[in-house]
């Protein structure tokens, strides 16, 4: 009998011949079976992740060291293909919000806007000016939410453990925020084909100027702590070097495009729900490496505070406009309320579907498990989000579903810099390069 | 839009409807709107197929018509690229068609000459689509000799404009020319359309699988292959998976 159940030895990790020598595989604790004499030079091959703390989710690199120095990185991903173009293709065009919010999980509400920017470019609808206005407050609010957890988690990774838990601890009040807005701090699916799902519930107005005064109180603190911080920029300054022509051959976007002086960004350059009339500044900075990004990051949240500001108080005196579309055939019909038992459907609407009136419960059902139809054709939409340019291909045959969704993430076209950031540079300096990436894998792998 | 009962069949080589009242292609679409691209026939309302549906709307035919090519002139910039466009160094007959359509501009290119194409889009002082946003295919499976799309969504900074491109390919002849040479971001793009669709860009430097594994077989996002998922039980009832649940044609 072969010894395939023999566990003393490893069939992934032997030694075997290859047209350049001998190739030698440890795995750890096992440097010593290698006979030194047969080795020439110090060419390794590392495996980093997909399970390594510093990758950002599950990403894997390969990487190719000499000494301590990056001759060769590749990433490979993957790991976390859920298949959520094609399931999209399976459920309604409502239903689909709740796929692709799924995608980037730190900035969702990213995801959810393009896709029913697209949905609306086909429909050929414009949502109320009040649902525009949410969707530009959630979007800012959680620019800086998805900013603060690049800041974090990009410190964490260099061991600025303080930066991590202050990022948190403010991302924390955001996802408050959120939960009182959507119900939910992630997932929210809030965004919807032709407005967005509910209103703003009471005391919302109140709970956002408090928090963004709390916000504004707590945003110095990282400045205070990073911008000149010796530790911080001996890390920082000068690694995952990527000039404009890099940016636009490899096709990023984002804080990275921003930090070579470049000021494109899509709410100035292809302004959309009405960002044309924010006062706000595109923020550049001509230092296109891993510190000038962070600056570039830290800049825009404030930028965010002040368009957060500027839509809060629209809000405020736009209380009791339509948040949805006055089209019944797309407007979904039941509005939530929250009751003894957690949060449903509206008691009102129930009694008057239920009780009053047939046509109500034959339109209401039909519009939930029917959905409404898009007339056939194809749309592109995208949007700047925290991480760059999102864009949503939609096409439509006529019916009750996607034909087909792309998603055009940024996280995906972004992580391209990876092997141009880092080749060349110290081991320690690619996991600092792919942390000024930000990327999300759950973007990127969608 | 898969046919469980394999209708599918039954209609592309007999053309007749369900009810073999009438001859589905040549009948349903209009003798004037023969240009159009016809990327399916559908029929019924409610997906169900044979004596399931007693709705009275089972009878129902329908062409899925994509928007037709648009005739000049298109309006605003559109114009003016176009022209410049089809006056690039051998690309006289590259354009099949120009659709205008929701404020968006698509231009079908022949494969053959894609690459000279978008060459030309990049380097051309007036056009200067420096920028591909995205590259991603579609799956037609109706449209005959025509069933793999695959669209570049291109945009110049310089001028801020946005543009589609479209090249179709057969699937038995499923190759299109790689653009990274030209948009080299185009590379894990073009690598996922590959493992999704099974479209072969021709010319790539590494066109290997990037979100499936390596050894997958089969393109998942081709309309013949199954979501799959298995039934699941809730109180008695059985729910079947998505794909194979009723749904409105």
């Amino acid at each position: 009998m072969t010894d395939i159940f023999d566990d003393t030895t490893d069939p992934y990790a032997s030694t075997t011949e290859s047209a350049e020598g001998p190739v030698f595989t440890v795995t750890g604790q096992d440097w010593d079976t290698i006979d030194a004499s047969a080795v020439e030079g110090d060419h390794l091959v590392i495996n980093m992740g997909p399970q390594h703390p510093s990758t950002h989710g599950v990403l894997r690199l390969v990487l190719e060291i000499d000494g301590e120095t990056v001759r060769d990185a590749r990433a490979g991903i993957g790991y976390l293909h859920t298949g959520i173009e094609k399931n999209m293709e399976y459920r309604t065009w409502t239903q689909g919000v709740t796929f692709c919010t799924r995608m980037d999980y730190v900035a969702p509400f990213s995801n959810e806007a393009a896709y029913v920017m697209a949905v609306e470019k086909l429909l050929g609808i414009q949502a109320p000016e009040k649902a525009q206005t949410m969707r530009v407050l959630l979007l800012e609010l959680n620019r800086i939410s998805s900013h603060l957890v690049c800041l974090a988690t990009g410190g964490m990774e260099i061991g600025a453990l303080t930066v991590m838990t202050c990022g948190f601890r403010d991302r924390e009040l955001i996802l408050d925020l959120f939960e009182m807005i959507t119900g939910l701090r992630m997932n929210h699916a809030f965004f919807r084909p032709g407005g967005v799902a509910q209103d703003l519930p009471d005391g919302a107005i109140e709970k956002l100027r408090s928090t963004v005064r709390l916000l504004k109180k707590r945003l110095p603190e990282y400045a205070a702590l990073c911008n000149a911080n010796p530790i911080f920029k001996g890390r920082l300054k000068g690694v995952g070097h990527l000039e404009l022509a890099g940016c636009l051959a490899l096709g990023l976007t984002g804080p990275v495009l921003r930090s070579t002086g470049y000021d494109w960004d899509l709410r100035r350059k292809q302004p959309y729900w009405g960002y044309e009339t924010y006062d706000f500044e595109v923020v550049t900075r001509d230092e296109p490496d891993a510190y000038g990004r962070f600056r570039v990051r830290l800049d825009e949240m404030w930028e965010s505070v002040k368009i957060v500001e500027q839509a809060i108080e629209r809000l405020a005196g736009m209380e009791g406009q339509p948040v949805m579309v006055a089209d019944r055939k797309i407007a979904w019909p039941a509005q939530l309320s929250v009751g003894a038992d957690g949060q449903g459907n509206s008691a009102e609407h129930i009694k008057h579907i239920m009780g009053e009136s047939m046509e109500a419960l034959i339109h209401h059902f039909k519009i939930v498990t029917e959905g409404f139809r898009v007339p056939a054709g194809q749309a592109y939409a995208s949007i700047e989000a925290p991480r760059g340019e999102i864009g949503c291909h939609l096409v439509s045959d006529g019916g009750t579903r996607p034909y087909r969704a792309h998603f055009r993430d940024p996280s995906f076209v972004n992580l391209q810099g990876t092997s141009v950031m880092s080749e060349g540079g110290m081991l320690s300096d690619v996991i600092v390069a792919i942390a000024s990436i930000d990327p999300v894998m759950g973007g990127v792998d969608r | 839009m898969t046919d469980p009962k394999g209708d599918r069949d039954a209609r592309d080589a007999g053309t007749r409807t369900q009810d073999g009242s009438h001859e589905t292609r040549d009948e349903l679409v209009r003798a004037d709107v023969r240009e159009l691209e016809v990327v399916e026939i559908r029929e019924g309302a409610f997906g169900a197929h044979g004596t399931g549906d007693t709705s009275g709307f089972g009878g129902l035919t329908r062409p899925v018509i994509m928007p037709g090519a648009s005739q000049p002139p298109y309006g605003g910039w559109y114009d003016e690229v176009a022209e410049r466009f089809a006056s690039g160094a051998g690309l006289g007959d590259a354009i099949e068609k120009i659709v205008v359509d929701r404020g968006e501009i698509t231009f079908y290119v022949r494969r053959q000459l894609l690459l000279e194409a978008v060459t030309h889009l990049r380097n051309d002082p007036v056009l200067r689509f420096e920028f591909c946003s995205s590259v991603s295919g579609v799956h037609f499976p109706h449209e005959t000799e025509r069933e793999l799309h695959v669209a570049y969504h291109l945009l110049s900074m310089t001028h801020n404009r946005r543009i589609r491109l479209e090249v179709t390919a057969p699937e038995g002849d499923p190759h299109v020319p790689s653009v990274v040479s030209i948009y080299p971001t185009a590379d894990w793009q073009e690598r996922e359309t590959w493992d999704m669709f099974g479209i072969v860009f021709d010319g790539h430097p590494g066109l290997t699988r990037i979100l499936m594994p390596d050894d997958w077989p089969g393109h998942p996002q081709r309309k013949d292959y199954p979501l799959g998922g298995i039934p699941v039980e809730y109180k008695g009832g059985t729910i079947a998976p998505p794909d194979q649940r009723r749904s409105y044609s």
